[in-house]
């Protein structure tokens, strides 16, 4: 008996080299002499041809990572599991970054690009996450709105109040996030949208409450496919989807209600302790150039920030689209979302699910 | 009557089961990109998919990994059985229970827990780490489907063949494998299918740039998952179809190796 003991201890012995093996041989990197770049992104949101051409042109290796929600992201960041250099995150999330110090200032010199190009008026709203815009360079932006289905209403659509009408009672459609719920509820209540006010969040919970028998659905990614085949009259939509669901049923039309919305702001930082900050402020400024921001809008369709590409938009439809590029000015109460810390995003998540039991 | 309802439901069955597989398998030849509208037959999502590296890549890492850590998983898996074998009852059961408490662990635990060994390690995270990880949650698969096999065995008969000059390695090989193949066949393709299924723990251990195809659907979630991804998986069913058709209509082999348990 004892000899078959040995000869388990020699075979898992050999397994366990084996393994070891296997992983000390995918630790090899890329030999290119520019170095690397390591970057997380969102799915979907660049085109993998401008990494093509960012990798020709200066060398520099890229070893792209896509993320599915900002909250996925964290703590695989946080965690430092993959050393990133650069990460786009959304606004309340490099707000919660900042304050972990997570991330390193940018230095601008070496970024002229984003300056140059990227319009002051986008800058201007990154300083409700980023104060100073020491830290992030906006890469994609957008506004919430309504969507609408022109065949389904009686009158134009206006303000989020008609999604407490009970005329659209079952055709309504709602975004199942704590945030983005709550945001409608308190624009409509006139309140700011990261209040922590324990008596206006219960005023919009109430309000929540009040709106929910009349909501078909609480949704994400499914309000696309529903306004397009035409099964809700009205739903709360991002603006990057809005061109895309006109484009399949020219019926829908996208509104940014009056009482004011979510600006939302993905914008690219580069981490504390990047192994590469150079290559990672190479890769953002490369980002910034008019010509791969172009790029980058046609294949995501999300709003560019970047004024030298919405030059080169051909369509001229989509140049001057209010939906993909409204005039914030025109807008009063327009608001991005920062991190209200652990004991607000506690407080929402609370009231949320009273909402989702009630 | 009555058959006429056992045929309702098991047609209420089928339908529960493959209504969504069906639904998935027409979209993938639909023009338009959205569910909602039929835009005409098309095979452009299966050109489309053919020419996309990313997902080819994904899907590479995907049948890689699981192969390598279903079979490493296998080895050690069965390697295991017989040292427990061998134990005294108490010890048995103890360690039967600290190889089940993983299958019974939250994936998202597992993942976790996983990813700060690695850290506290130092390793380089990538495909080793994931392979490795699934190497882990592997191994409890296989002790699961190969253990209550190897309880059949009657230790006579390899002491028998002890008794008639084999060595202890000849003996196991020629007469304990064989019919401990059952089992292992089946904890390895147990463990195959949980190795392609997985997706947390994937997740927390992998490495910049590498993706299996359930990370890389799961990044597709915001912008909407692309039909490349409906085509590919309309493919991966058809063969798994196929392959079943063949090995349910392939004549049952006698195996004459086989003892008399």
């Amino acid at each position: 008996m004892t000899r078959i003991n040995l000869k388990n201890k020699m075979l898992l012995g050999g397994v366990m080299l084996l393994a070891a093996a296997g992983m000390a041989g995918c630790g090899s990197s890329g030999g290119k002499e520019g170095g690397q770049v390591i970057v997380y992104n969102w799915g979907e949101y660049i085109d993998p041809e401008t990494i093509e051409m960012f990798e020709e042109e200066t060398g520099i290796e890229v070893v792209y990572d896509e993320f599915e929600t900002n909250e996925i992201m964290y703590p695989k960041v946080e965690s430092g599991a993959a050393s990133y250099d650069v990460v786009c995150p959304s606004d309340y999330m490099i707000s919660k970054m900042i304050a972990g110090d997570m991330l390193a200032e940018i230095n601008f010199e070496n970024i002229p690009n984003a300056k140059k190009n990227i319009g002051a008026q986008y800058f201007e709203q990154a300083k409700g996450f980023d104060p100073e815009n020491k830290y992030s360079v906006p890469y994609c932006w957008g506004t919430v709105g309504i969507l609408y289905n022109k065949t389904m209403v009686e009158e134009p659509i206006t303000s989020w109040a008609q999604l407490w009408d009970e005329k659209y009672a079952d055709n309504i459609l709602m975004q199942d996030s704590v945030r983005d719920a709550f945001m409608v509820a308190e624009k409509l209540n006139g309140f700011s949208m990261n209040t922590t006010d324990p008596q206006e969040l219960e005023t919009a919970k109430n309000a929540l409450i009040e709106q929910k028998p009349l909501v078909q659905a609480y949704v994400i990614d499914q309000v696309r496919d529903k306004m397009i085949g035409g099964e809700a009259a009205i739903g709360v939509i991002y603006s990057g989807e809005a061109i895309y669901t006109q484009r399949e049923n020219p019926d829908l039309e996208y509104v940014i209600p009056e009482e004011g919305t979510n600006v939302w702001i993905d914008s690219w930082v580069i981490l504390k302790d990047a192994p590469n900050k150079e290559n990672a402020e190479k890769f953002i400024d490369f980002m910034c150039r008019g010509d791969v921001a172009v790029k980058n809008f046609e294949y995501i369709t999300y709003s560019t920030p970047n004024d030298a590409a919405r030059e080169l938009i051909e369509d001229e439809a989509i140049r001057n689209s209010e939906i993909a590029f409204p005039d914030l000015s025109q807008y009063n109460n327009l608001e991005t979302f920062v991190y209200l810390g652990e004991d607000g995003d506690a407080l929402y998540n609370e009231l949320w699910k009273e909402v989702k039991s009630n | 009557m009555r058959n006429a309802l056992k045929k309702f439901y098991i047609a209420l069955i089928f339908l529960f089961l493959y209504a969504p597989i069906a639904t998935l398998m027409v979209l993938s030849f639909n023009a338009s990109k959205t569910r909602a509208k039929w835009g005409g037959f098309t095979f452009k999502w299966y050109a489309q998919l053919a020419r996309n590296d990313d997902i080819l890549r994904a899907l590479g890492n995907t049948l890689l990994i699981a192969l390598f850590s279903s079979v490493i998983a296998t080895v050690i898996g069965t390697i295991a059985c017989i040292a427990m074998n061998h134990m005294k009852k108490r010890t048995r059961t103890i360690m039967m229970g600290v190889t089940n408490i993983p299958m019974l662990n939250a994936d998202i635990v597992t993942g976790i827990s996983l990813m700060l060994l690695f850290i506290s390690f130092g390793f380089r995270f990538g495909f080793g780490t994931i392979l490795l990880s699934h190497i882990t949650f592997n191994i409890p698969y296989v002790i699961l489907s190969v253990m209550p096999r190897m309880k059949q065995l009657k230790p006579s008969i390899y002491e028998a063949a002890l008794d008639l000059g084999a060595s202890p390695v000849t003996a196991f090989f020629k007469v304990v494998f064989p019919d401990l193949m059952p089992g292992i066949l089946s904890g390895f393709l147990m463990a195959f299918t949980m190795s392609l299924d997985d997706f947390i723990i994937t997740h927390f251990t992998k490495g910049a740039g590498v993706d299996t195809l359930s990370t890389k659907i799961y990044t597709e979630v915001r912008k909407g998952i692309k039909p490349e991804m409906y085509a590919l998986s309309t493919i991966i069913f058809a063969a798994v179809l196929v392959l079943l058709l063949l090995v349910n209509a392939a004549p049952e082999k006698k195996d004459k190796n086989r003892h008399p348990v």
